[in-house]
């Protein structure tokens, strides 16, 4: 039997969101830029950038206003808090946390999520029923309760709330993992790969695995914002970030109780908070637009 | 229909199953319990004592078995922090307030959001769509306390029209209302919009507009019946929304409910009284969702025979 001469089938698909990035009209320049003022570029260089410890704060200088009020000075462009400590480094360093947490819980439970993903939509059978019913009852359990639950036994730490928030977050990755294998295990390559005597692990990890990490990125990034938000809205409580670390959500809760006074302790982490998950919403949103349509429904 | 029902129930239960366990098993994690609860210099003596008493000496999976017995009766035990309560009374204590906040939030969500989502399907790609856009992108990226301490602050502090906390009269509740709904109004406007446009275009539209009804009557009348139904849906979403969201925003306010309590709580480490609370809103918000399920199931034919 005579096979024509053909291209060799290519056994990943080359990753489209460098194509989306390169070939896009219309590039969403505003959240970019935001998103690298407020929270990259002072999250990666915080030593560098911030004036004062955010720490340390001396008590003479308690409740300072921001620069453009009266009895504000250049030294703390945004005031100080009710420690004396300089609101601008906070929020600089505050930013290292929001990106960290977000960075650390998104490869944490992504990583989980695509897993169990990829082996339910895999193998199938009992494996696929036990996950998804895994999924399923995760989901009936809403997300607060589960922190606050978790944070009176173990206490509020760092760890507690990487683990918390990767708890609740994989299993939207479980989902969209296990919908995609279970297209890209029907393809010839993976036949083939079979054939030619692969283990099963071999083809979840060199086949299957690099043709949804496109998906899983997309939604990595969409998760982002909501991760912030959920980690603030628990620092906010208590039950996130423990104090003196200054997390925004800390921040604005320390700021509650002075809000008739000292306004600004509040306003500008929440600000920041609020401006940030707003561009990631805008990027992500601009992200799904311009890849495969069938990420709609992320 | 009865067995969607009955599936729908029996999942509704498995949940619930599961969630007390990682509740009781929480409670049980960090170490030996009787550590808090004595004193540092108490004997092995006391430690038999007090463990007898508690029933801390028994096998985990009896001790699993006499908290489900005294759950299903509703005893919860006693609280640590607000002695002489139980942890239940003190639950059922605070949940009329927090009824009460939710249902304000619930009435104000809904009076935004279906209104401008009508409107926002009806004038597409207008001005006033784009503004129910932004709300709703609003929505989802304002951190809800933050909403609420920018509320107070607006209007409780600089305007001065309304008080900043505490529970009372209406005066009391339309901050903490208005911040509790917030986040229910962009996803209800999304929804109201989309299913309306999904019904404008259907035929029996084409008809009345045929038979000569005004405009308005179309929209408002035959349209919004029929658009009404997907929201109704998300209500199961909305209910448990409310409930966590009230968890913070009456931090915020310091609205005595059962969010504030349970925050309380854990800050106190009482965790009879934390069990008490997650117990009783995730048994809400499963059976929300089973009601939700079923009136959906019963106005919508299609989903019985899944």
């Amino acid at each position: 039997m005579a096979t024509a001469v053909s291209q060799p089938v290519p056994w990943y698909n080359p990753p489209k969101i460098a194509r989306a990035v390169f070939q896009a009209r219309r590039y969403p320049v505003v959240p970019v830029a935001i998103l690298l003022f407020l929270l990259v570029i002072p999250a990666v260089f915080a030593p560098l950038v911030a004036p004062h410890d955010p720490l340390k704060g001396s008590l003479s200088k308690r409740l300072l206003p921001p620069v453009w009020a009266q009895g504000g000075s250049i030294e703390y462009p945004l005031g100080t808090d009710k420690m004396g400590r300089d609101l601008l480094s906070r929020m600089i360093y505050g930013a290292r946390v929001s990106l960290l947490v977000s960075f650390i819980t998104v490869f944490v439970g992504g990583s989980i999520g695509t897993a169990l993903g990829l082996m339910s939509g895999y193998f199938g059978g009992k494996l696929d029923t036990l996950i998804m019913r895994l999924v399923d009852i995760e989901l009936a359990i809403p997300t607060i309760l589960l922190a606050l639950v978790l944070v009176a036994a173990v206490g509020p730490s760092f760890g507690t709330v990487i683990l918390l928030i990767s708890l609740v977050i994989w299993t939207r990755y479980a989902r969209q993992a296990r919908a995609e294998t279970l297209t890209v295990k029907e393809q010839d390559f993976v036949a083939r790969a079979r054939v030619a005597g692969a283990s099963h692990t071999r083809i979840m990890l060199r086949y299957i695995f690099p043709n949804i990490v496109n998906t899983l990125v997309v939604l990595a990034t969409l998760q982002v914002g909501t991760i912030i938000l959920l980690e603030s809205t628990l620092s906010f409580l208590g039950v996130g970030i423990p104090r003196p670390t200054p997390a925004w959500g800390v921040m604005v809760a320390d700021g509650r109780e002075l809000i008739v006074t000292a306004w600004w302790v509040s306003m500008f982490p929440g600000l920041g908070i609020m401006l940030t998950v707003l561009s990631l919403n805008l990027f992500g949103d601009w992200l799904r637009d311009h890849l495969d349509p069938k990420l709609k429904h992320v | 229909m009865q067995r969607y029902i009955l599936r729908r129930f029996l999942h509704s239960l498995l949940a619930i199953w599961v969630l007390s366990m990682i509740v009781f098993s929480l409670s049980r994690v960090t170490g030996n319990p009787l550590d808090v609860l004595l004193p540092l210099e108490a004997g092995p003596e006391e430690y038999e004592r007090v463990a007898k008493h508690w029933g801390l000496d028994k096998p985990i999976y009896t001790q699993y078995l006499i908290f489900m017995g005294k759950a299903l009766r509703g005893d919860f035990g006693t609280s640590w922090k607000w002695q002489g309560h139980t942890a239940m009374g003190l639950v059922l204590d605070r949940l009329p307030a927090t009824l009460q906040l939710a249902g304000l939030a619930l009435l104000i969500s809904v009076v935004i959001s279906v209104p401008i989502g009508v409107m926002a399907a009806v004038m597409k790609d207008t001005p006033l769509d784009s503004f129910s856009k932004l709300i709703a992108l609003l929505g989802q990226s304002l951190p809800s306390f933050w909403l609420g301490i920018v509320l107070m602050w607006v209007f409780a502090v600089q305007l001065g029209w309304l008080p900043t906390s505490g529970r009372g009269g209406l005066s009391y509740m339309i901050l903490p209302g208005i911040a509790l709904g917030w986040f229910q109004v962009a996803a209800l406007m999304r929804l109201t919009r989309s299913s309306m446009l999904e019904v404008l275009d259907t035929e029996f539209v084409k008809l009345t507009r045929i038979k000569g009804l005004p405009e308005w009557k179309i929209i408002w009348k035959h349209c919004l019946r029929n658009a009404a139904i997907v929201p109704l849906t998300y209500f199961g979403i909305t209910a448990s929304g409310l409930l966590t969201g009230s968890v913070v925003t009456e931090s915020v306010f310091a609205w005595p409910g059962t969010g504030l309590l349970v925050v309380d709580a854990v800050r106190a480490r009482d965790f009879q009284v934390v069990q008490a609370v997650v117990i009783v809103f995730a048994g809400v918000f499963i059976f929300t969702n089973l009601v939700v399920d079923i009136l959906y199931a019963y106005l919508d034919p299609r989903i019985r025979y899944q």
